[in-house]
């Protein structure tokens, strides 16, 4: 197989050029953190990316520079640092929609991506109980309407559509998934019907690293006008990611998992549905006229930007942004495909079994695994010894370890930071974790 | 010894691979003279689980716990844990049981220092062994989970009130 086929649509312009050597290093030089020792002087292996990203200087620089010379209230204020920290706010807001294939006011700042994809369930329950006017009419749900998720989902983009259905009477469907963990369309027609109002689904499983049939899901979604949201917080870092492109109607993704600070993340809606969306957290800075007695509301994105934003915060992640987009997301994605082929390798090692696809094929540097008679917690801690940091868990991912019968795995992911020598050692002392607790 | 060696030690791993008390035994209901409770008790972060049933003796001359069984899953310090656990408490007063408890809280809470005093730490007999666990904050939890579910079907059980 070769390496860059599976991540590039088919037809698209040449195979990026592999990360050289040297790029690779300079990249890692930037990430001070990186340079670090744990456990007695040990190298740290970093493979828990999946969980939050590294940052890089410029990204650490940012804030700094922000609090230090532009830092102010944005969107009021008089003078000249107002005006400068409302640039830095906005400009960072374009960056990441340009990052993501997004127009600059289909972009609302969230604290990460569980707030974003709370906002919307929120938004549908508020158009529901009739607020938003006639515009939301489209949000509004009924009793037996029907909400689409996948058994892979993170729990982030599962329980904000139980409370939704709770809230509402509309009732809650999912697509299973089978044994490699993909979501398993063969029902679809079944499954997403006319009564389906909201399809949820993550682009990329934070577990298995699978890549989802987007385009088969928004199609099956628009036959029958249901809303799609993304949870696409496990693919922004890693693909080159087109959200006008793919044509779903909602996306959230975090900031913290793609080299940027915590505290911020970004729900991207098209501008006619956010338009028409009535707000969720309401008071300073998202409003028109307020009267003692009603209130009339900004136009997206203020809207939904309710209060103080984390500015400095959002400030990092547009930097984030630029300093992905300046090494090129193909880039980027060829270099993790070469990582996951070193990943799936484990399979290879005696009592590791893979949860999730064995193959590279529309999948990402990520592989959760549990190795026979030894709990995933044990395995990370033979793994921390050695300086390597992988997670261990459900990963907030509780049903989807309940179809692959298991509680718990430990997870090793990658970023663009990862390199092959890294998953070799990780392999090499994943082979001794069963000897040390005597299961051979 | 390294730290992990020193979490890790073979007692304790002994006690993962071969469990005292696990498998459910006895039921809700207790016999004459004696008192039952269950407790469930989980740990988020991991999964990891246990469903733990106390039996306890209402005698004249006090209550003593007369039996524990659990079953759940989880890594090796809290299989083993339980496991311990159950040995050290069974046939135990209450008071000696909320006693070892206290010790063990103390013991998990001393970053790897142990309890600096000998007899305190016989008398937890295998537990003490659970030192090493102490230096990594994270799996202290694991190691109280037994404990925890013990606490909770004591008082369950009703054995606790007066
Ligand atoms: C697939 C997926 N969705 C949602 C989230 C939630 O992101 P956050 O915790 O940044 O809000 C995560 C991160 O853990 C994730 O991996």
């Amino acid at each position: 197989m070769t390496t860059t086929d599976t991540v590039r649509p088919t037809g698209a312009a040449p195979a990026p050029a592999a990360l050289t050597a040297a790029e690779l290093a300079a990249v890692r030089a930037d990430f001070p953190l990186l340079g670090r020792t744990v456990r007695g002087g040990r190298p740290l292996v970093y493979l828990d990316s999946a969980a939050t990203s590294q940052k890089p200087n410029v990204v650490l620089e940012a804030e700094v520079d922000f609090y230090e010379q532009r830092n102010a209230a944005v969107h009021r204020g008089a003078h000249q640092l107002a005006e400068e920290a409302t640039e830095a706010f906005e400009d960072a807001r374009a960056a990441v929609a340009a990052f993501v294939g997004a127009d600059e006011d289909e972009i609302v700042w969230a604290p990460g991506a569980t707030a974003a994809l709370n906002l919307v369930a929120y938004a549908l329950g508020n158009a529901t109980a009739g607020r938003g006017g006639a515009a939301a009419e489209r949000f509004r749900l009924a009793p037996g309407d029907e909400i689409v998720v996948t058994e892979a989902e993170h729990h982030a983009n599962l329980v904000p559509w139980q409370e939704l259905c709770a809230r509402t009477g509309a009732v809650l469907r999912w697509f299973g998934v089978d044994g490699d963990g993909r979501i398993d369309l063969t029902d679809a027609g079944a499954v997403i019907t006319d009564r389906t109002r909201v399809v949820a689904f993550g682009h990329v499983s934070n577990v298995t690293g699978a890549v989802a049939p987007v385009a088969e899901l928004v199609a099956a979604a628009r036959r029958v006008g249901a809303l799609t949201v993304l949870d696409a917080c496990q693919s922004v870092p890693h693909l080159p990611v087109d959200l006008h492109a793919l044509g779903v109607d909602f996306a959230a993704f975090s900031a913290h998992k793609m080299l940027g600070p915590t505290g911020v993340g970004a729900l991207y809606g098209r501008r006619e549905l956010l338009e028409a969306m009535p707000p969720v957290t309401t008071g300073g800075s998202m409003v028109e006229v307020v009267t003692m007695a009603e209130t009339t509301y900004a136009p997206p994105p203020q809207r939904f930007e309710a209060g103080t934003q984390m500015v400095a915060q959002a400030v990092g992640m547009g930097v984030a942004a630029r300093w992905l987009d300046e090494l090129g997301m193909d880039r980027v994605a060829r270099h993790e495909h070469e990582l996951a082929a070193e990943l799936v390798r484990i399979a290879e090692i005696p009592g590791v079994r893979l949860i999730g696809p064995a193959d590279t094929h529309d999948r990402l540097a990520v592989v959760s695994f549990v190795v026979d008679g030894v709990h995933a917690h044990d395995v990370g801690q033979v793994l921390d010894d050695r300086g390597i940091a992988v997670r261990v868990g459900h990963h907030c991912a509780q049903p989807l370890h309940r179809s692959f019968g298991v509680a718990a795995t430990a997870r090793a992911s990658a970023s663009v930071y990862t390199t092959v020598d890294e998953i070799v050692a990780f392999r090499e002392a994943l082979s001794g974790v069963r000897a040390f607790f005597g299961v051979e | 010894m390294s730290a992990l060696e020193q979490m890790y030690q073979q007692v304790i791993l002994d006690h993962a691979k071969h469990p005292h008390g696990r498998g459910l035994a006895g039921s809700a209901d207790p016999a004459a003279g004696h008192l039952a409770g269950e407790s469930h008790q989980v740990n988020p972060t991991c999964g990891d689980e246990i469903t733990l049933r106390v039996d306890v003796s209402d005698g004249a001359d006090g209550r003593t716990v007369s039996g524990v069984s659990w079953e759940g899953q989880g890594c090796s310090i809290s299989q083993a844990s339980a496991s311990v656990m159950t040995e050290l408490v069974t046939g135990r007063g209450l008071d000696e049981v909320a006693h070892l408890d206290a010790v063990f809280h103390d013991l998990m809470a001393s970053r790897g220092k142990g309890l600096g005093d000998d007899d305190v730490e016989d008398a937890l007999g295998d537990a003490a062994a659970f030192t090493g666990v102490s230096q990594y904050p994270a799996r202290i939890k694991c190691a109280l989970l037994g404990w925890a579910a013990l606490k909770d079907s004591l008082a369950r059980s009703g054995a606790l009130a007066a």
